[in-house]
C-alpha cells in the first residue's frame, strides 16, 4: 500500500508579526467558552486566538518586548502564567474579559530554560523555574521559595535547559526531570534535594524533553540528529531505551499528545515531526513552515499547534482520537 | 655342427613340412611335439634344444604359422583344437619374438581379412595374459649378453606406438583395448609389475637394468601420454617406495635412464603427478643434481622458459628443490656451478623489459614461483639475504607500478604486500587499495601455507582458505523496549489506526539555496568560502548549462577554465563524476571554443597528468554526446526552434491524434505492423567541430615539455591520447572530416607502432580500427593506399609477435575489418 501524502495544516494562524516562541492551548474540554490557543512571540506579546473564529481576541503586553518562552494556564479558574526573557514570571487573570497582570515572579536565569507547574490541592501549585546554574521551587501562590537544586560541585552538568515537575501516583512527593546543557537528564527529588539518577543520552544540550508518568517513560530532543527515549524504574533509577535517529539535528520542543498515543517535535529544519509514542515509528513530517519551529504544543482534543519563526501558527488534526 | 642342434633343425623343418598338409591329426601331433622346445610339457626338451630353438628357429617358426593361418586349416580339427595349440605358440614362447612377429604380421596383413582379425585378438590376448611385461622384463636381462640395439629399437619403437599401428591397420575395427587411453595405463602396470622383478631380482642378488623400461616411459611421455602411463605408475610407485629404500633406488635409476631427449617430458608429467614435494622428492631422488639435463628442465625451462605449471604444480616443483639439503642450493644459495633458481626468478621479477616483454599470465607465474620460493626459506635465510631479496622485489614492484596496465599493477601490489609481510614480518604491513579477488586471495594463500611437514604427505595442494565469512547476525535489536506484560495490549492493539504518511521528502536540509543562473556558479565556485554554497553550485552546475545555453555559450570558456582547476577541498560524494558531467555538458553546449580551450590547455604546462586525462575524458563524452543521434528531440529546449516550427510542434499531437484516431476506426487492417516510428534522422552535430577536437590533439604530442613528456615517462597519458583520438575518430562517422582525420591517425600510429607500453599499442590498434570503420571505403583507397599497406603489415606482425593477448586479438580484429572492406570493394571494381 502506497503511503498516503503527508497532510495539510488544518488552518494556519497569522498575525503575530514576530516569531511564535510559546504555544498553550486551554479551555474547550470543561465547556465553559470555546477553545483557546495561547502564543507568545518575540516581540513580547501574548496573543489569545479563538478557535472558532480563527482570529486572536486579545493580545497580552506584560514582557517589555522580550520574548515569552513559556505559557501555561492553572488549571483552576482563568489564570495564565507567562515567562518573558525580561526575567520575569507573569501571573495573569484573564477570567471574564479581564487581561490585567496580577502577580509576578522575578526570574534569575536569562536562558530559554521554560518553567514547570504541579497542582497541588486546590489553588495551590508548585513552580520549577530555572535559578542561575540550579532550580529553584517555588510554592505558589505564595511565592515562598522551598528549595534550590544545585547540583554537586563535581558535577557540572552546566545550565538547566528545560524542566518537568511531575508526581507519581503512589506517592506525594514531586519529582523533577532536567535537561542539562551538557547532554544529560537528571531526575531530582524535590524534597530530598538530591539527584535521584541521572543519564547522558545526548552528546550536545537537551532542549526538551517530555514524560509520560503512567508508562514512566520520557524523551528528549537535543542539538544534536537524534532523539532519546528513556524509562524510570521502580527504584528510581533512569535507564536510556534507544535512540531515534533523525535527518536533520535540532529539536527546539518535544510533546506528547495527552492520550500518549503519539508524540511530536518541532525541528531546526522546518518540519515537524510525529511518532509513535510507544514504538517510536515515523509516523510523518510535515513540512509546512519555512523557518525553524520552535514550538509543539497538543490540545487535550487531540489538536496540535505548532508555532515557527516565520510568524505563523499551524494546527493540524493528526490520527484523531476515537 | 651339434648333434642336438641339428636335430632341432630337422624336428622345425619337418614340422614346416607338416603344416602345409591337410592332414589335421598329423599337424597337431607335430605342433605338440614342438612345445617340447618351449619347455611347458611334462617332458621338456634339453635347456640347449629350447635356447637353440627360441634363438634360431622360433621367429621364422611363428611366421610360418602365420602363413598358414585360415579359416580351412583352422577347421582341420573341430573345436578350434588347431587354433589353441597354434595360439600358445605365441603366448608362451619368448614374448619379444612373439610381439615381433605378432606386430609384423598384423601389419603386413592388407586390408580387413581373416586372418588380420585373428591377429589382433591374439595380439589382445597376448597383452591381457601379461606377457608385455615378459617383453620388457626380457630386455631388463640381456643388457649382460650382447643387446642387439637394433633389436632394442625395433621393440621400444612396436611397444609404444601399438595404439597408433594397430589403429592405422584395424582402422574402425580396432579392439579397446588397443587404444590409447587403454593401453596405456595396461603399460603402466606392466611397467609395476618388471620393476617389482627387477626389485626381487636385486634382493636374490641378481644384476639387471631398467634402461629398457625407461626408454619405453621416455618414449610414451614424449608421445604425449604422460597422463595416461603416469596416472597409474606414480601412484603405485608412491606407495612402493614409501619406506623402501630399494624401490626408492630403482625408481630414481628408472628417471636417471630415461634419454635425454624423453626428460622433459617425463619430469613434467612427473612433476603434475606427483601430488607433493615429498613424493617427488622420493621418486626423482638427487636426480637434478646428477643430471644437466634434468637440471636444465626443473630449473629452468619449467621456470623460466615455459609457464604452464599449475600452482600445485609450481608448489611440488619447488618443494622438491628445497627438501633436500643437496638440492637446496640450487633453490637459495651460490654455488660455484649451480644455478639458483630464486635468484634467478627475482632478477626475472625484476627487470622492467620482462615486465615489459612477457605476457601478463607469465607475469603471474613467475610472482607465484617468487612466492613459493620465499615460503621455502628459512628465517635465518631470509635474514642473510633480505636486503638483497627486498631490492630485486622492490624494482619489479616498481616496474609494474608504472605500467599503465592495470592487472600488471595489480599484480605488483598484491606480490609486494605479500612479498613484504613474508620479508619483514615484524615491520608495519604494507598495504594498497585494491579490491580483493581470486588472485589476490591465491597469492596470500601461497605465501602463508607452509611447505607440508613430513608426515603429512597426500595434502595435496593448498586449497586457498574461504574467506571467513561467518554469517554476521544482525545484532539483535535489544534495546527495544519488551512491552510491559501490563495495561499495554490496548496500545499495541491500536497501532494500526497510526498509517504513516509519506516521508520521501524528508531530506537533508541546506542551508544555502543552489544557484539559479549560470554566472552565478561561476562565482560560487570561484570565490565562494561557504563551502556549501560551492557543493550546491557544483551539483547544479549540469542542469543550468543544459537548461540556459545562451547563458552558458557567453561564460563557456571561463567556466571550463574554472571546472578544470577545480579542486575538492571539501569531501564530496561523486565529485569527480559532478565535475566531470559538468564539463561536459559545458562542451557540449559551446563545442567549438571549449573544445579549443581544453585541447589548447591539454599540452599546456602546470597541469597535473590528472588534469590531463581528465581534458581527455570530457572530450571523448563530449564527443559522443554530440554524435548521438536523436540528440535533439530529446532536449527539445536547446536552441531556439524556428519560427515555423513553433506551432506545429504545439498544436500537431491534438490534432495529429485526433485525425489518426478517425483513420483507425475507418479503416480495417490486415495485419499489424510495428506502429512506432524509428529515432528521427538528424545531422551529426559532430561534423562541425570534430576538427577542433581532433587535431590539437594530434599535433603535439611529440614536442616535450619540462613537465609533461608523452613520449618518455607519461606513457600512461599517451595511452590515453591514442584511445581518445580512436573514440573521437570512430564518432566522426559520416563527417567531411573523417578523411583528413584518418589520415592524420594513421600518422600519428605510424610514428607510435613500436612503442613499448602495451596500453599504447593496444589504443594505437584501436585507432586503426576505428579510421577503417570510419573513413569510408572508397576514400580509404583512393587517399591513403599506401598507409593502408602499411598498417597492414604492421598489424600482421602484431597478430603474431605481440607479448600482449589484448594487442594481439586487436589486431585481428583490424585485420578483419580489413578483409571486410577488401570485400566491400570487390564487386565495385569487378561488376
Amino acid at each position: 500500500m502506497a503511503a498516503p501524502p503527508p497532510p495539510d495544516p488544518q488552518f494556519v494562524l497569522r498575525g503575530t508579526q514576530s516569531a511564535v516562541h510559546a504555544l498553550h492551548f486551554c479551555g474547550g474540554a470543561q465547556g465553559q467558552g470555546h477553545p483557546l490557543l495561547l502564543s507568545g512571540s518575540l516581540s513580547g506579546l501574548v496573543h489569545i486566538w479563538s478557535l472558532q473564529t480563527r482570529r486572536a481576541v486579545a493580545t497580552l503586553d506584560g514582557h517589555e518586548g522580550q520574548c515569552v518562552t513559556w505559557l501555561q494556564t492553572l488549571p483552576q479558574g482563568h489564570q495564565l502564567l507567562s515567562q518573558g526573557r525580561d526575567l520575569k514570571l507573569c501571573l495573569w487573570d484573564l477570567a471574564e474579559g479581564r487581561n490585567a497582570v496580577v502577580d509576578s515572579v522575578r526570574l534569575e536565569s536569562i536562558g530559554f530554560c521554560r518553567g514547570s507547574v504541579l497542582a497541588r490541592g486546590h489553588q495551590h501549585w508548585t513552580l520549577a523555574v530555572p535559578g542561575r546554574g540550579s532550580d529553584e521551587i517555588l510554592e505558589m501562590p505564595s511565592k515562598t521559595s522551598v528549595c534550590t537544586l544545585k547540583p554537586e560541585a563535581d558535577a557540572k552538568p552546566g545550565m538547566p535547559m528545560c524542566l518537568e515537575l511531575w508526581q507519581a501516583d503512589s506517592s506525594p512527593r514531586p519529582l523533577l526531570l532536567a535537561g542539562y546543557e551538557d547532554g544529560s537528564v537528571a531526575l531530582w527529588d524535590v524534597s530530598e534535594r538530591k539527584v535521584c539518577s541521572r543519564i547522558a543520552c545526548h552528546t550536545e544540550p537537551v532542549m526538551a524533553l517530555d514524560f509520560d508518568s503512567q508508562k514512566a517513560r520520557g524523551v528528549s530532543g537535543s542539538a544534536e540528529k537524534a532523539l532519546a527515549v528513556w524509562s524510570l524504574d521502580e527504584q528510581q533509577a533512569l535507564q536510556a531505551l534507544r535512540t531515534q535517529e533523525l535527518t536533520n539535528p535540532g529539536i527546539a520542543d518535544v510533546k506528547i499528545r495527552p492520550d500518549r498515543k503519539i508524540l511530536a517535535t518541532a525541528g531546526w529544519d522546518h518540519r515537524i515531526r510525529v511518532f509513535h509514542w510507544w514504538t517510536m515509528k515515523p509516523l510523518a513530517v510535515l513540512a509546512f513552515h519555512s523557518a525553524t519551529v520552535h514550538c509543539v504544543a497538543f490540545a487535550t482534543d487531540g489538536l496540535m499547534a505548532a508555532g515557527s519563526r516565520d510568524q505563523r501558527i499551524s494546527v493540524w488534526s493528526l490520527y484523531p482520537r476515537t | 655342427m651339434d648333434p642336438a642342434l641339428s636335430a632341432v633343425r630337422l624336428s622345425v623343418r619337418e614340422a614346416v613340412h607338416t603344416l602345409s598338409s591337410e592332414d589335421g591329426g598329423r599337424i597337431f601331433s607335430t605342433l605338440g611335439s614342438l612345445k617340447r622346445y618351449l619347455g611347458q610339457t611334462e617332458n621338456p626338451a634339453l635347456p640347449g634344444e629350447q635356447e637353440e630353438f627360441a634363438r634360431v628357429h622360433f621367429s621364422a617358426f611363428l611366421r610360418c604359422l602365420v602363413s598358414k593361418l585360415s579359416p580351412d586349416w583352422l577347421e582341420l580339427l573341430p573345436d578350434g583344437q588347431l587354433e589353441e595349440l597354434w595360439a600358445s605358440f605365441f603366448l608362451e614362447g619368448p614374448a619379444d619374438q612373439a610381439f615381433l612377429v605378432l606386430m609384423e604380421s598384423i601389419e603386413g596383413t592388407a586390408g580387413p581379412s581373416f586372418r588380420l582379425m585373428k591377429m589382433a585378438q591374439l595380439l589382445a590376448r597376448f597383452l591381457s595374459a601379461g606377457r608385455m611385461a615378459a617383453v620388457l622384463e626380457g630386455q631388463c636381462w640381456q643388457h649382460t649378453e650382447s643387446a642387439s640395439p637394433l633389436l632394442q629399437e625395433t621393440l621400444l619403437i612396436r611397444v609404444v606406438t601399438l595404439p597408433d599401428r594397430l589403429g592405422n591397420r584395424l582402422q574402425r575395427e580396432s579392439l579397446a583395448v588397443f587404444l590409447p587411453q587403454n593401453y596405456f595405463p595396461l603399460l603402466g602396470e606392466e611397467i609395476v609389475r618388471v620393476l617389482q622383478a627387477v626389485v626381487d631380482s636385486l634382493r636374490g642378488g641378481l644384476d639387471c637394468s631398467v634402461s629398457f623400461v625407461s626408454q619405453v616411459l621416455g618414449k610414451a611421455c614424449v608421445h604425449g601420454r604422460q597422463k595416461e602411463i603416469l596416472g597409474v605408475l606414480v601412484p603405485r610407485l608412491m606407495a612402493l617406495t614409501q619406506g623402501s629404500c630399494l624401490w626408492q633406488r630403482v625408481c630414481w635409476r628408472l628417471v636417471e635412464r630415461v634419454p635425454d631427449r624423453a626428460m622433459e617430458a617425463v619430469l613434467t608429467g612427473l612433476v603434475e603427478a606427483a601430488p607433493g614435494p615429498e613424493v617427488l622428492s622420493r621418486l626423482l631422488g638427487n636426480l637434478v643434481m646428477n643430471s644437466r639435463k634434468a637440471q636444465f628442465v626443473l630449473t629452468q625451462k619449467l621456470l623460466f622458459l615455459q609457464y604452464r605449471c599449475t600452482t600445485p604444480m609450481l608448489q611440488s616443483l619447488l618443494g622438491y628443490l628445497a627438501t633436500d639439503s643437496q638440492r637446496r642450493p640450487l633453490l637459495v644459495q651460490a654455488g660455484p656451478c649451480c644455478r639458483q633458481a630464486l635468484k634467478e626468478l627475482l632478477e626475472t621479477w625484476g627487470s622492467s623489459s620482462a615486465v615489459r616483454h612477457t605476457p601478463l599470465p607469465q607475469q603471474r607465474y613467475v610472482s607465484k614461483a617468487v612466492l613459493i620460493c620465499l615460503v621455502h626459506l628459512g628465517d635465518a635465510e631470509l635474514h642473510d639475504s633480505r636486503d638483497e631479496l627486498l631490492a630485486s622485489l622492490m624494482a619489479g614492484v616498481k616496474c609494474r607500478l608504472d605500467s599503465s596496465l592495470p592487472p600488471v599493477r595489480r599484480l605488483g601490489m598484491v606480490v609486494a604486500e605479500v612479498a613484504s609481510t613474508r620479508i619483514h614480518p615484524e615491520g608495519p604491513p604494507l598495504r594498497f587499495q585494491y579490491e580483493e579477488d581470486e588472485l589476490s586471495r591465491e597469492m596470500l594463500a601461497l605465501a602463508t601455507s607452509r611447505p607440508a611437514a613430513d608426515g603429512s604427505l597426500e595434502t595435496g595442494p593448498s586449497v586457498p582458505p574461504v574467506a571467513a565469512d561467518t554469517p554476521d547476525k544482525e545484532p539483535e535489536e535489544s534495546d527495544i523496549p519488551q512491552p510491559p506484560p501490563d495495561g499495554s495490549d490496548s496500545e499495541l492493539d491500536s497501532d494500526d489506526e497510526f498509517v504513516p504518511y509519506d516521508m520521501s521528502g524528508d531530506q537533508e536540509l541546506k542551508s544555502s539555496k543552489a544557484p539559479m543562473y549560470v554566472r552565478d556558479c561561476v562565482e560560487a565556485l570561484t570565490t565562494s568560502e561557504n563551502w556549501e554554497r560551492w557543493e550546491a553550485a557544483l551539483r547544479a552546475l549540469e542542469g543550468l548549462v543544459f537548461r540556459s545555453p545562451a547563458a552558458t555559450r557567453e561564460v563557456s570558456v571561463e567556466l571550463a577554465k574554472v571546472l578544470l582547476h577545480l579542486e575538492e577541498k571539501t569531501s564530496v560524494a561523486g565529485f569527480e563524476g559532478l565535475r566531470q558531467r559538468a564539463l561536459v555538458a559545458v562542451t557540449v553546449t559551446d563545442p567549438a571554443r571549449v573544445a579549443k580551450y581544453l585541447t589548447s590547455q591539454f599540452y599546456a604546462l602546470n597541469y597535473s597528468l590528472r588534469q590531463r586525462m581528465d581534458i581527455l575524458d570530457v572530450l571523448t563524452l563530449a564527443a559522443q554526446e554530440l554524435s548521438r543521434p536523436g540528440r535533439l528531440g530529446r532536449a527539445p529546449q536547446r536552441g531556439s526552434p524556428g519560427p515555423a516550427s513553433q506551432p506545429s510542434s504545439a498544436v500537431a499531437p491534438a490534432w495529429r491524434a485526433v485525425v489518426e484516431e478517425r483513420i483507425r476506426s475507418k479503416t480495417r487492417r490486415f495485419s499489424k505492423g510495428s506502429v512506432g516510428r524509428g529515432p528521427a534522422a538528424g545531422p551529426n552535430e559532430f561534423n562541425s567541430v570534430a576538427g577542433y577536437f581532433f587535431f590539437p590533439l594530434v599535433q603535439h604530442f611529440d614536442r616535450p615539455l619540462v613537465t609533461f613528456d608523452l613520449l618518455g615517462d607519461d606513457q600512461l597519458v599517451l595511452g590515453r591520447l591514442a584511445h581518445t583520438l580512436g573514440a573521437l575518430m570512430y564518432l566522426a562517422v559520416n563527417t567531411t572530416v573523417a578523411v583528413p582525420m584518418g589520415k592524420a591517425l594513421l600518422e600519428f600510429v605510424w610514428a607510435l607502432r613500436f612503442h613499448g607500453d602495451a596500453y599504447v599499442r593496444r589504443g594505437l590498434l584501436s585507432a586503426v580500427s576505428s579510421v577503417l570503420l570510419s573513413v569510408p571505403a572508397e576514400r580509404l583507397l583512393a587517399d591513403l593506399p599506401d598507409e593502408l599497406l602499411e598498417a597492414r603489415a604492421w598489424l600482421a606482425d602484431v597478430a603474431e609477435k605481440d607479448p600482449d593477448e589484448d594487442c594481439r586479438m586487436l589486431a585481428v580484429k583490424a585485420l578483419l575489418l580489413l578483409e571486410k572492406l577488401k570485400d566491400k570493394l570487390l564487386p565495385l571494381s569487378f561488376p
